[in-house]
């Protein structure tokens, strides 16, 4: 989802056999009885590594995620979807926080992540990197963006690692705003007049496989689900994931009336599913591997806007060294 | 305190009148005053909070996980300090 690629950053993931293998077992059996897992109990290297990429391509995704819509505050249709679609950009900036913070109680600093998503390091999020260049894609992005990952993450407020939940459970209480306010437009363009309703159903042609692929590979596929699983941070395979929400969306599409691009998709009265048509994995891993449409214009929004606000952050330093000796409110 | 790395506050917030703070997570401020901004735009844009503590992380002293069977364990054994461990006949009543 937020993590499809889970790169090591030219490093060799640590042998978990090599360590204690007590200490790993008794490890495994703590998570087995579901307990879970703070921030200073021992853990398996290779468990906090993996943690660490997973909570910060997450963090990252938030805050990349910012810019496609970010691009139509100044342009939203009325003062209400304006005021909306800030609150709703403004959290995701406050989940980039929940997650970063969260990061950290793993052992690396703020800096250290941040620096990964500015070199282009670290990963974040495949679907943040298509364009916006209609309101419609706004509708979008809340309806199928938000919803895939309200899918993803509800499983992910039951994570082994204690920050990790708390963090989602309190991501996911946000999100749920997040789509309705999304499929609310869709619904405005849908029910509006012919040139609107095409939009609608454009945004939701160019939508529909970039949110699929937001899942990850195919199972058969996915490196390192068998012991993400083992370790109950990822508790459903990108499959069964992806099909609960191709699953719950297909009926809403048509009740909007629109039609999913997808010739192959029917239902399947057997398994009481609707089966979708392959997905072009060529595009995804080209997209993951920076090629594309915005990869390289959302890097540069966040290089710009960390450069330029280097004043405010050594400005703010200073106030505060000079300001040490003030008094600070007891806490009551 | 570089201009980069900030110190780190952990963040308490009391949901209502009468109930407890309770820490929901941490921020990154030059000072106190600007971790309670940073808590209030981070943890109560819905309303989720009447008060605010900020308190420096690297104030907060913590037992240590690897020890707690020791530091616990003189409470293992006495269920005595339980009202469920005394026998009282059913028709004895509030009691």
């Amino acid at each position: 989802m937020y993590t499809q690629s889970l790169d090591n950053h030219g490093q060799a993931p640590v042998d978990t056999a090599a360590e204690d293998a007590q200490r790993c077992a008794q490890f495994q059996g703590r998570v087995d009885l579901d307990e879970r897992i703070e921030p200073k109990d021992w853990m398996p290297d290779a468990y906090r590594q993996t943690l660490i990429r997973q909570i910060s391509q997450h963090a990252h995704s938030e805050i990349v995620g910012m810019l496609p819509e970010g691009n139509w505050i100044t342009r939203a249709p009325s003062l209400r979807r304006k005021a909306v679609l800030i609150a709703k950009v403004q959290d995701e900036g406050g989940h980039g926080a929940y997650l970063y913070s969260a990061a950290e109680t793993l052992g690396v600093s703020r800096d250290e992540l941040l620096e990964q998503l500015l070199s282009g390091a670290a990963k974040y999020s495949s679907i943040f990197n298509y364009p916006t260049p209609t309101w419609a894609d706004v509708g979008a992005i809340g309806w199928l963006v938000d919803g895939a990952a309200i899918v993803n993450q509800i499983p992910l407020c039951r994570c082994s690692y204690g920050p990790y939940a708390r963090a989602m459970v309190r991501v996911c209480k946000e999100e749920s705003f997040h789509q309705r306010q999304g499929f609310e437009i869709m619904l405005a363009l849908a029910r509006g007049t012919a040139a609107q309703k095409q939009m609608a159903q454009d945004s939701l042609n160019r939508w529909w496989w970039p949110s699929l692929m937001m899942f990850g590979p195919n199972d058969a596929d996915s490196k390192h689900s068998a012991q993400s699983m083992r370790w109950k941070i990822k508790r459903f395979s990108n499959d069964e994931l992806r099909q609960r929400f191709i699953d719950a969306t297909v009926p809403q599409a048509q009740f909007l009336g629109l039609s999913v691009p997808d010739p192959k998709l029917r239902w399947d009265e057997q398994t009481g599913h609707f089966e979708a048509g392959p997905i072009d994995w060529n595009e995804f891993f080209d997209v993951i591997k920076g090629n594309g449409p915005c990869n390289r214009e959302r890097l540069e929004a966040r290089r710009d806007a960390h450069a330029k606000g280097a004043w405010v952050r050594e400005a703010a330093t200073a106030y505060a060294l000079k300001h040490r000796a003030d008094g600070l409110t007891r806490a009551a | 305190m570089s201009a980069t790395q900030w110190p780190l506050y952990e963040v308490f917030i009391r949901s209502k009148g009468g109930l407890d703070h309770k820490h929901v997570g941490s921020v990154h401020a030059t000072d106190a005053n600007m971790a309670i901004e940073h808590a209030r735009d981070v943890y109560t844009r819905r309303m989720e909070g009447v008060s605010i503590w900020v308190v420096p992380s690297a104030s907060i002293v913590a037992s240590d996980p690897q020890e707690a069977g020791s530091l616990f364990e003189p409470a293992r054994d006495k269920v005595y300090r339980h009202p469920t461990f005394y026998e009282i006949p059913e028709e004895v009543k509030n009691l």
